[in-house]
């Protein structure tokens, strides 16, 4: 049964945990929050497998495809008639996919935290803000209306900093949470402008009625949209695009990435939650949400999309291979995977069936890879957790006292290079069919790429769990962490071996309609083998301490150095924001209205003040003197009245 | 609900507070006072919305009419519509946070207190008159304890920051009367009754001489480029509660005469000058969060945020569409609303750290978690950020903005929205050096609120919390006044 | 024994003006100076006694007047000599060239 109480509840029981946890939570719940958050996520999560469910298999179809519900809508905020914020639950295939992966994955999170967080001083608040970004990224996904995106959009934006910054005394996670709201606010602002260019034009603010208005080729909006147009682009384009830097801000795209690798300064949970599995998708989903636009009435937009998404897969996998701080490595791993989504996004096309594949593999992908890198990150902080360093040259030979641990993070690896049968061979292989039928340079940048994927990965496997043969720490020391660290590693790694058998055609398309997927072993060959031959040259290298690895990075050195140091692009952001904004704009802002502004105002006062110094003379104090003007001025206006002035 | 009771509690506890006979009961008094005051604007409000849930059209409720001079056509004329109910709930909560950190003023408490509340009667009095006589002389009482505030309990460069705060106010008054007769000698109707003039004429000529002279007067007090320079230099020096009532209500005077007489009396004009006022505020918002950024005093900081502010109250007036200025008088209220609040926060930090400098803190969250907490809430309330009540506001001008299709326009709201980047920037960098970061040492054992700071936050809290979930309130509260305000600029020019 | 005629009395009360006038201007003693101011006012009283009786000798407006002036500059005396103490006592001098700080 469709009932809105229950799915306005998934978003609503994390806030009460956030607001409960974030006002009494020092006072009265110092120990027992973590339990109270967990608790209340759990059931959220059961909520919404529960909606998915039903979703699925019990109302979301009429007719063999699936319909976009909307079981509650409230009128938040009306601008004008039919323009208002409503909030609102949309019921689709992606929002209920997505419902699945935010809660499950959350409350992976949540569960693992209660061992990693264990004796911060700042629980309550951890959970508390925990919960505030659970609710946030619900509502994101279950928006209804792109106002009310927007508004969850920021507030995952704030939780995400809240979260970065939660080592608030440490100066580098300021800066890092900083730089994070401060680059995607930038977006932000590109996605606000296109949803007023969008919300103009379609005269709504509600996605179904927005995305019908600007798709019928027909309707006076799509014709006025069409037609209006700025530097020859139509203002519709403009408007997609500008939505897309949005989405390019929050999933980290080029060159919108370079607040992700930073935002590794937030807990590791944090980052597996927010800056692997959840957060950074949202503009993949933004795109998906507003496919049906791109596609039929801005290709140009769309294809924009496939590049730099097929840009930042690349870009991203290059640092990655030589990035030394394993956090950094799966950030930059993650922005390469977004990439791959995007791409996924971009060549899909409007038509039916293997036209719209791209859509349907980039939500798989964005499926497993929330398990595969939530379980990666996941893992990663069991193994900071062990050698208290983020740093690759402080692991190794850590498989013996870490199984679990590193049975698990083989799993993910496997998964992610596209190791058959694990979940991210089937996803990849959708998208680089999809790539292939569509745009052939976007198949050859993502071949390279999941070649360059296999490898970084296992490079970091590698160095951390097998390198060198005895671990400094090893000995004596506690293991690798309790059964709330171990159980969602072990269920995430259920997930990454298995969610590729999911047939996801059958239920997540862009029209609602089913596509079976086919399988063609002579195309899989190719990937397949670019994967494996990643991982053997990562094996060679990384296996057993040597020199190799230092060999090459010099004989490479100029492009080395330049990935190393991440092609200079936080330098150039530097340069601009330092030199350019402050010292060229601010600055002479607040010259001009020191010295120029209240320089006049200054001058006004003084001018009174000087032409006063010079008359003042005349009150002498002297009151004989007062009488003569007294009467000298008499006298005077006497004589006016009488002989001038008659 | 008889509006003469707005004026009549404040007086009455102005006139107790003269005779209380120490400190503490001048304190209580005032609290007292403001709390009572705060229950009836709650419900007058109540009451507004009772009137138009039963149908009451009318433009203006609770009207209330005495002749004072009835051969000038001036009378006593009160009334409110659902922007003058808007601004009198923002100055209500603000006169109770206002009055509850001013707790611990030891210097001639009486006369700060008196001096208090007889500014928020001025307020009242201002936003409740319907004619335009005693509105200016309701204004010109909002102005005088202003300088005595900052000239008696203020700090740093106070006097000079005080003459030239009411100086460039009396400046901008001056503007308003001569642009007042101006409409009252060339209407059609001879009457300052503001309800009357606007169902008269006054030809475009008029509009056109009148209007810049109305606009730019009580666009003085709303901080209007290039007139905005008492705004950084008399908030720095102002008491806390002098910088909460200055930013909080002061300000909005400004905008709401803006609005109510300039815009509303004179149509043509306000068309004809739109788009120097759209280029002005543009400057304002830009300019503003640029020079925000230079800034090192905290004090400094909100102050040229709220010049930034305040160009979103001017731009949504400019705008003249009924979503923008609906935005305009939202932005007024929410601004108001956190403004005075980080005006507050930054008086408990500076009575405690003894320095007002960002550089020379960190750390705050620690030892004090809820100030630092309030710092916050109130700073990305500043930034806009969804749930806060500055959203809401900037979203609507943009919004309402946006419906303007030509291209000046579009440009104009195109910049607005980028300076909220900037935004971000500066409040960050403030907010994070001052609450984030190593602690220092000496202000290890600092205390965190008090009682009566905690309350004065809680209130306005709830009032930034209130727009921000729940807009449709006061969505629906001023949307039927812009939208006279609006019928009236689509009027036809009137043949002479 | 010439009966005086009106423009005696303008003579009398012209020369009572001129002479405080001239007082006023050149005394620095502040008594002395109040006392021309009397002179001054004396000489208008008669004025007006004089004009009262001689161009409207019906009417009683100029004695309404003259007693109405006597009042007021019996105050007004009362108040400057209370001025003139106070100066006295602050600046053991009633010269007005010493009491000259009220000035710009």
């Amino acid at each position: 049964m469709l009932n809105a109480t229950y799915i306005a509840l998934i978003p609503l029981l994390p806030l009460a945990g956030f607001v409960m946890l974030g006002l009494f939570g020092r006072k009265y719940f110092r120990n027992t929050s973590g339990v109270i958050a967990t608790v209340l996520l759990l059931a959220s999560t059961l909520l919404a497998l529960y909606t998915a469910y039903g979703y699925f298999f019990e109302y979301g179809k009429a007719g063999g495809v699936y319909q976009k519900l909307v079981p509650l809508k409230y009128t938040w905020l009306e601008f004008s008639k039919g323009v208002s914020i409503d909030m609102g639950i949309i019921l689709d295939p992606i929002s209920a996919m997505m419902l699945v992966v935010v809660t499950f994955v959350s409350l992976m999170v949540h569960i693992y935290s209660l061992a990693y967080m264990k004796g911060e001083e700042r629980f309550p608040t951890y959970y508390a803000f925990l919960g505030l970004f659970t609710f946030s990224m619900l509502g994101l996904v279950l928006s209804s209306n792109i106002f009310q995106i927007y508004i969850f959009w920021e507030l995952v934006g704030v939780s995400s900093f809240l979260l970065i910054g939660y080592y608030y005394d440490k100066p580098s996670a300021v800066a890092a949470c900083k730089k994070a709201f401060i680059v995607t606010r930038f977006a932000d602002v590109g996605f606000l402008i296109g949803i007023l260019v969008l919300s103009y034009y379609s005269n709504t603010l509600d996605f179904n009625t927005l995305i019908a208005n600007l798709t019928s080729p027909e309707s006076n909006a799509y014709k006025s949209a069409a037609a209006a147009s700025f530097l020859g682009v139509s203002a519709l384009t403009w408007g997609l695009v500008l939505v897309f830097i949005g989405g390019a801000g929050k999933s980290a795209m080029f060159p919108l990435h370079i607040w992700l690798p930073d935002a590794m300064e937030g807990p590791t949970p944090v980052s597996a939650l927010i800056h692997a599995a959840t957060m950074v998708v949202a503009g993949v989903f933004l795109v998906a949400r507003l496919f049906p636009v791109f596609a039929i009435s801005s290709p140009n937009a769309l294809n924009l999309v496939a590049y730099v998404g097929a840009a930042s897969a690349l870009f991203a996998a290059v640092i990655a291979c030589t990035q030394t701080d394993i956090k950094r490595v799966l950030a930059y791993s993650t922005m390469s995977q977004i990439g791959y989504m995007m791409f996924a996004l971009g060549v899909a096309h409007w038509g039916a069936g293997e036209k719209m594949l791209g859509y349907t593999a980039s939500m798989f992908h964005l499926f497993t890879h929330a398990m595969f890198k939530a379980l990666l990150f996941l893992g990663a902080g069991a193994v900071i957790h062990f050698v208290h360093s983020n740093e690759m040259k402080d692991m190794g030979g850590l498989r013996k006292f870490m199984p679990i641990t590193h049975i698990s993070f083989l799993v993910a690896c496997l998964a992610i290079a596209g190791v058959p049968p694990f979940a991210g061979f089937f996803s990849k292989e959708e998208i680089l069919l999809a790539a292939y039928h569509s745009n052939t340079t976007v198949y050859w940048i993502a071949l390279i790429t999941s070649g360059l994927t296999a490898f970084y990965m296992f490079r970091l496997y590698f160095s951390i769990f097998w390198n060198k043969e005895h671990h400094p720490h090893g000995e004596a020391h506690h293991g690798e962490g309790g059964f709330a660290m171990m159980m969602p590693l072990v269920l995430l790694a259920v997930g990454a071996a298995g969610a590729g058998f999911i047939p996801f055609g059958h239920y997540v398309t862009a029209d609602g309609t089913r596509l079976e997927s086919e399988f063609h072993l002579q195309f899989s060959i190719l990937p397949v083998a670019l994967g494996l031959a990643g991982i053997v040259l990562a094996m060679w290298l990384y296996k057993k301490q040597n020199e190799r690895p230092d060999k090459i990075a010099t004989s490479l050195s100029g492009l080395y150095k330049a990935a190393y140091r991440k092609f200079y692009i936080d330098e150039i952001y530097l340069f601009i924001t330092q030199k350019i904004i402050f010292n060229l704009v601010g600055r002479p802002a607040a010259w001009f209205d020191k010295n120029v502004v209240d320089g006049l105002v200054n001058l006004t006062g003084n001018t009174t003040q000087l032409v006063s110094e010079k008359i003042k003379g005349i009150q002498s104090g002297k009151v004989q003197q007062y009488a003569i003007y007294f009467l000298v001025s008499i006298v005077g206006l006497a004589l006016l009245f009488i002989y001038i002035w008659k | 609900m008889n509006l003469l009771l707005l004026l009549a509690i404040p007086l009455l506890t102005a006139l107790l507070v003269l005779a209380a006979r120490n400190a503490s009961q001048v304190r209580w008094i005032s609290l007292l006072g403001a709390a009572v005051q705060l229950a009836s604007t709650l419900g007058l409000y109540l009451a507004f919305r009772h009137e138009r849930a039963v149908g009451n059209a009318a433009q203006f409720l609770f009207e209330q009419q005495y002749n004072m001079f009835s051969s000038l056509k001036i009378g006593f004329h009160l009334g409110v519509d659902g922007i003058s109910v808007a601004m009198i709930l923002l100055t209500a909560f603000v006169v109770v946070a206002g009055v509850l950190v001013s707790w611990n003023v030891e210097k001639m408490t009486k006369e700060f207190y008196f001096l208090l509340i007889l500014l928020s009667l001025g307020a009242y009095g201002f936003f409740i008159s319907l004619d335009l006589f005693i509105l200016f002389f309701f204004l010109e009482i909002a102005v005088i304890p202003k300088y005595l505030l900052i000239g008696i309990w203020g700090s740093g460069k106070k006097e000079y920051s005080a003459n030239k705060l009411a100086l460039m106010l009396m400046g901008g008054s001056a503007l308003v009367l001569v642009g007042l007769l101006g409409v009252y000698f060339s209407a059609s109707v001879k009457s300052f009754d503001l309800v009357i003039l606007s169902k008269g004429i006054v030809s475009p000529e008029v509009q056109n001489i009148c209007f810049p002279l109305l606009f730019a007067g009580f666009g003085v007090f709303t901080a209007l480029f290039p007139f905005h320079t008492w705004v950084p230099d008399g908030h720095s020096s102002a008491p806390t509660a002098g910088s909460m009532f200055l930013a909080g209500i002061s300000m909005k005077l400004g905008g709401y005469g803006c609005l109510r007489v300039a815009t509303y009396l004179l149509p043509q004009g306000a068309q004809h000058y739109a788009n120097v006022v759209i280029a002005l505020s543009v400057i304002a918002i830009v300019y503003g969060a640029f020079a925000t950024m230079m800034q090192k005093d905290l004090k400094y900081i909100n102050a040229y945020s709220s010049v930034s502010h305040c160009g979103f109250v001017l731009l949504g007036i400019g705008m003249l569409t009924k979503t923008s200025m609906t935005g305009a008088v939202m932005q007024m209220v929410s601004h108001g609303l956190m403004t005075a609040l980080f005006f507050a926060v930054i008086g408990m930090i500076y009575d405690r750290t003894h320095t007002r400098q960002v550089s020379e803190m960190g750390g705050l969250l620690k030892t004090m978690p809820f100030i630092g907490s309030v710092l916050f809430i109130v700073g990305l309330c500043s930034l806009g950020l969804p749930g806060l009540s500055g959203f809401v506001a900037e979203m609507t001008v943009f919004m309402g903005s946006w419906e303007n299709p030509d291209r000046f326009s579009r440009i104009a709201t195109i910049l607005s929205c980028l300076s909220i980047v900037v935004t971000a920037v500066y409040i960050l960098r403030a907010v994070g050096k001052v609450a984030m970061g190593p602690i220092r040492a000496d202000f290890a054992a600092l205390p965190d609120a008090s009682w009566n700071e905690k309350l004065a936050a809680i209130v306005l809290v709830v009032g930034i919390l209130a727009i921000g979930t729940a807009p449709f309130w006061l969505n629906d509260l001023v949307n039927p006044a812009t939208e006279i305000i609006k019928q009236k600029l689509m009027m036809p020019v009137p043949l002479d | 024994m010439i009966e005086p005629g009106l423009y005696h009395l303008l003579f009398i009360s012209t020369a009572l003006f001129f002479i405080g006038v001239f007082g006023f201007f050149t005394r620095r003693n502040l008594v002395t100076m109040l006392m021309s101011i009397e002179l001054i006012l004396n000489s208008v009283n008669v004025n007006f006694i004089a004009f009262n009786k001689y161009v409207w000798p019906g009417k009683l407006d100029g004695v309404f007047f003259t007693i109405f002036i006597i009042a007021i500059a019996a105050a007004e005396a009362a108040v400057a000599i209370a001025i003139i103490i106070n100066l006295y006592r602050s600046h053991q001098s009633i010269d007005v060239e010493d009491a000259e700080e009220l000035k710009y």
